[in-house]
């Protein structure tokens, strides 16, 4: 990952114009797909960064994603807070729940830190339905239109919202860029690659996979904050088991480990569901058969086995 | 000789010009007579409200199908697109989505499950069209949507519970147990029905809720007070058969309270399973009678023929195929209300759309007729809810029997929103 500094950073800055003129040739219907598309990959960007740079198998980031959620739409639905302070509360909750569990989760590893993971998650789960007259539970609730603007545009129209969240997605893309690049993103490639070897080296295992955890956790709540705000809702079915899996299943298809892998990977399953529904009710059967054959075939995912055969220096 | 092509009469002139504007008017013109409605069906195809898609899916098939043998809308045909939404809130507004700015229908409709409906109901917003639902939620008319979205099809939870409590209390008893899963809809059926059992004089004396996650329910049961007189129970779900079987094996053949339940609890289960016997005598609240009841108004048989539904409440072609059929006449009403809504209104296309939903909000009476199968309905058109009868039915041997019908006066309750003065 190192070298070529300069043919990565305008790969993906291509990337990223790419996706901003999208929204000048796509229709209204495939850009505020595109807009979904982005919050989500963002969702999965910090799921990477927890599994795919620094190994930490997690099946509880729903409640990071849930965490965001409701620190933003809460004080929204309660106190009428615009978007912009909604989105800061949610990108802090998602780091601060992301730690605490950490703190606990993290004296586990392997299969036992899957387990502690999703135990937290679903106690997080039936935390937001007990709390239903706050959150609405499972019903959840729709935020005040007046909470959904910010620098006095409205997030309910269409090019607000995609601007939105292509600020978010760049900010978290490029962030992600330089944090696999730096010196800290290395130490976690090596606690993915051989824990006691670092420790032996002089790495705190447990601090360098708390602090991933963490950064993980804040693009996780910046995610469910952005979704609430750009798209209007905010319920307890975003903090189920489903919502732990969908980011493994998007950095599993595009590329575990790698930077653009995640956004691959979301508008792939994205428009593998459109286009599955279309033929045939059992679409997730369609979603499964594809990841069987991307397990059997390519387990590095698309870009993992692109940068395996023919493109070693992507990041 | 004249050659007429290079000099042509006057005559000729102006049969030439006529031919030429009717050739380019008629295609016009038939286009716009051909050109269907398009009506935009949000089913829950797959996902935990699947019982209730299937059926939804063949009843508005149904109704389509009399629509267009009987001429359309305003002449037009009409056609439903049917989507999947996996009955799920984040996939519910991009099937909206994709229903009115994909494949260009004129309105969306058929959503049952609440969180669906409430993350959908924003994006019908901002798309500003016409968002009519089927699910019986308290949430059109407590003012948290918005003016695109509308329940004209069936009545709410809140009716529906306000309407059960004076029944209850006259025939059942007055200290009720109250048994719900722990999420808005059970949460929805405690904080109403308590409140309607106190204005009768009764009293909800325990209240059980279920966390959803649970399989089992045998360590619940014992919580219910021994002197109960009524349990009231609602449960929705996989586990709903677990549940009911449960509470049998509980009570055995020993002393038991009345049981009053929501047939939410058994929606397309066959009454007769083996296990519910202890169910003979118990009280169900139904919209819709599944048994074809001995005086069943004179639409009931049209309308259980053109579904494929026999008098219990089965499909005709599988005995034990048993119809969600105590919520499905929404999606056939609300096919109905489209198109007395777009015909008031003179509809012609998606500009038209608010004209739509001001006709809708201006309708009142919906009187019973082969549109209105399960009975004659009120429109409020301040909180965009609709408001009817509701029926209580008996397990005689085996079979719901209706021994009941409420007026709808018992389901009336003041308006909390007034979507009329909102903007569009």
């Amino acid at each position: 990952m190192t070298g070529g500094g300069a043919r990565i950073w305008a790969l993906h800055a291509a990337v990223l114009v790419v996706v901003f003129a999208a929204q000048y040739w796509l229709s209204p219907y495939h850009a505020t797909n595109l807009a979904r598309i982005m919050v989500l990959a963002v969702f999965a960007m910090g799921y990477n960064l927890a599994f795919g740079y620094t190994g930490l198998l997690s099946l509880g980031h729903a409640l990071l994603l849930a965490a965001g959620m409701y620190a933003a739409s809460i004080p929204a639905q309660l106190w009428g807070w615009t978007a912009g302070p909604a989105l800061i509360a949610g990108i802090a909750a998602g780091g601060l729940m992301a730690g605490a569990v950490g703190l606990l989760a993290l004296r586990t590893a392997g299969v036992s830190f899957m387990i502690v993971t999703l135990m937290f998650a679903q106690a997080g789960f039936l935390t937001i339905l007990y709390f239903a007259p706050v959150t609405g539970g499972d019903d959840g609730f729709a935020l005040p239109a007046a909470s959904r603007t910010i620098l006095g545009f409205s997030l309910a129209t269409d090019t607000p919202r995609f601007l939105a969240a292509f600020g978010l997605f760049a900010s978290g893309l490029l962030a992600s860029l330089a944090l696999v690049r730096s010196s800290f993103g290395r130490t976690m490639v090596a606690m993915r690659e051989n824990e006691e070897r670092s420790r032996m080296l002089g790495y705190n295992p447990f601090t360098v996979k708390l602090a991933a955890l963490v950064i993980s956790g804040l693009y996780a709540g910046g995610a469910g904050a952005a979704w609430a705000l750009l798209f209007g809702y905010a319920g307890a079915s975003f903090a189920s088991i489903q919502y732990s899996i969908l980011p493994m299943l998007y950095v599993l298809l595009g590329g575990a480990g790698t930077v653009l892998g995640p956004f691959l990977g979301a508008v792939l399953m994205f428009y593998l569901i459109e286009f599955a529904s279309d033929l045939t009710s059992a679409y997730l059967f369609i979603v499964g058969l594809a990841l069987v054959i991307l397990v059997l075939f390519a387990p590095k995912g698309i870009l993992g086995t692109i940068r395996e055969r023919w493109a070693r220096w992507l990041p | 000789m004249t050659n007429t092509l290079l000099h042509p009469t006057r005559r000729g002139l102006l049969m030439a010009g006529g031919a030429g504007l009717l050739t380019a008017a008629l295609p016009g013109y038939v286009g716009a007579q051909a050109a269907p409605i398009k009506i935009g069906f949000q089913l829950h195809r797959t996902g935990i409200g699947a019982s209730y898609g299937r059926w939804y899916e063949r009843t508005a098939q149904a109704a389509l199908k009399l629509i267009n043998d009987g001429g359309g809308i305003a002449g037009r045909p009409v056609e439903i697109l049917f989507e999947d939404d996996g009955t799920d809130p984040k996939r519910g507004p991009e099937v909206v989505d994709k229903l009115t700015q994909s494949d260009g229908s004129d309105v969306v409709m058929g959503t049952l499950f609440s969180n669906v409906v409430i993350a959908s109901a924003p994006r019908a917003g901002e798309l500003k069209v016409p968002y009519l639902v089927c699910s019986e939620g308290y949430h059109v008319a407590s003012g948290i949507l918005n003016r695109w979205t509308m329940q004209p099809g069936i009545t709410d939870v809140r009716s529906q519970i306000t309407a059960m409590a004076p029944w209850v209390s006259a025939n059942l008893g007055k200290k009720v147990a109250m048994i719900f899963p722990d999420f808005a809809f059970g949460h929805d059926h405690r904080d109403f029905f308590t409140a309607a059992m106190a204005a009768q004089g009764g009293e909800v004396i325990a209240q059980i809720a279920i966390p959803p996650t649970e399989t089992s329910f045998t360590r619940y049961l014992p919580q219910i007070p021994a002197e109960t007189e009524v349990l009231y129970h609602v449960m929705v779900g996989p586990a709903v058969l677990t549940f009911v079987k449960e509470l049998g094996e509980f009570y055995g053949t020993g002393a038991k309270p009345q049981f009053f339940g929501f047939i939410d609890s058994l929606e397309a289960v066959d009454t007769a399973t083996p296990g519910l016997e202890f169910l003979e005598g118990s009280h169900f609240w139904e919209a819709h009678n599944r048994v074809k009841p001995a005086d069943a108004g004179e639409h009931e048989d049209a309308y259980r023929a053109a579904v494929g539904v026999d008098d219990n409440g089965a499909s005709v072609s599988d005995a034990a195929d048993i119809a969600t059929y105590s919520h499905m006449f929404s999606t056939w009403e609300t096919l109905f209300a489209i198109k007395a809504g777009m015909e008031a209104s003179g509809y012609t296309g998606p500009a038209d759309r608010q004209k739509f939903v001001e006709a809708m909000e201006a309708m009142t009476d919906l009187p019973y007729g082969i549109e209105r199968p399960q009975g004659a309905k009120v429109f409020n058109g301040k909180t965009h809810q609709v408001f009817g009868t509701q029926n209580i039915s008996q397990v005689q041997g085996g079979k719901l029997v209706r021994v009941h019908q409420t007026s709808m006066a018992d389901g009336a309750y003041g308006d909390a929103v007034d979507y009329t003065t909102m903007a569009f």
